[in-house]
């Protein structure tokens, strides 16, 4: 049990200082041009990176599952200029449906 | 500068203008129940391994971070140590680094308060806040922020509580909700232009490469140096 807490203390103990420590140190300074353009493609990184590893991770696994099914339909309808509360409705109930049924 | 009225308030019109603060809070509330689901898998999960009521319940207001929560579970369940849990869920909440870093320059006040602003930074609230080109809107973030962490809590608190009763709350697909809304927004960025789908591609290659040989979160930070395309002048 006291492993338990140790852990939890530090998790939530790092967790702050890892999303403090950008905010803290960047702080509301001018940035050289070269630093922006890096930063504002962080974001297409890291959502690119999300999506492939929470599709088709698992530990470390890639895994071809009911999750890429429901994420394909996802593209699909977003391809087809869908809501994206409907895209991502969609992939929810697809991969319930193909959990249950197939 | 008059007083707002009660109405004024209602309507998000306070002094300090909460419209911003509370068109996050309602963008973020199908997000919110899904955290919500997650919350539940997670007391769950806790429950089955003996934490109680309590642990779990604190664990998720002080971490409120459900991918490292979850790591530690995994590992503390599979017999091992505190040092191995922590360094998981750190690995896994790594990404929050390059986050903050994106968002830094639209929070407000002295290192503290900056600080502070900066834990309002989960996955769904970043990329809601995303206003593409690397601009974001700090009030959006927080807004998004606030259902979720009650949602993460309170499911967390069903979930220790109800236990066995709830089984495993995964089944109903709520799961793909994050990889799917990750990726409408990625198809909005992508619209910023061809360098945005390069780095993409390679942060998406990237992050695949690695998900067999790195521990988990490692494939997401890494594939951040994708964004060193950026470097390049256009």
């Amino acid at each position: 049990m006291t492993t338990l807490w140790i852990a939890i203390a530090a998790v939530a103990l790092a967790s702050a200082t890892i999303k403090a420590a950008g905010p803290v140190l960047v702080g509301g300074r001018e940035l050289p041009p070269r630093a922006v353009s890096v930063i504002a493609l962080l974001a297409p990184a890291l959502l690119a990176a999300l999506v492939v590893t929470e599709t088709f991770g698992e530990d470390r696994h890639l895994v071809l599952d009911e999750r890429a099914v429901g994420v394909a339909v996802a593209a699909v309808a977003l391809a087809l200029r869908a809501p994206v509360l409907l895209a991502v409705a969609l992939a929810a109930v697809t991969t319930a449906l193909v959990r249950a049924f197939v | 500068m008059s007083r707002p009225s009660v109405t004024d308030v209602m309507e998000g019109k306070g002094v300090r203008n909460a419209g911003p603060y509370l068109a996050g809070a309602r963008a973020s509330v199908p997000f919110a129940l899904a955290t919500l689901v997650l919350g539940i898998s997670f007391g769950v999960l806790a429950r089955s391994l003996g934490w109680g009521i309590v642990a779990p319940i604190v664990f998720s207001v002080v971490a409120f971070s459900g991918s490292a929560q979850f790591a530690v579970a995994a590992v503390l369940g599979a017999g091992g140590g505190a040092v191995a849990a922590i360094l998981a869920a750190v690995l896994l909440n790594a990404r929050f680094g390059p986050m903050g870093v994106a968002v830094a320059p639209y929070l407000r006040g002295g290192p503290f308060r900056r600080a502070l602003e900066g834990q309002a930074v989960v996955d769904a609230s970043w990329a809601l806040a995303s206003r593409g080109g690397g601009r974001f809107d700090r009030e959006f973030m927080i807004g998004a922020t606030v259902p979720q962490g009650v949602a993460w809590i309170v499911g967390t608190a069903i979930g220790a509580v109800g236990g066995d009763f709830i089984g495993d709350p995964m089944r109903l697909g709520l799961d793909v909700i994050f990889p799917a809304f990750f990726l409408a927004l990625l198809a909005e960025e992508l619209r910023g232009g061809r360098r945005a789908v390069a780095v993409a591609l390679i942060a998406a290659a990237l992050a695949l490469a690695l998900v067999p040989f790195a521990p988990p979160g490692v494939p997401v930070i890494a594939a951040c140096a994708a964004a060193l395309v950026g470097l390049r002048r256009s």
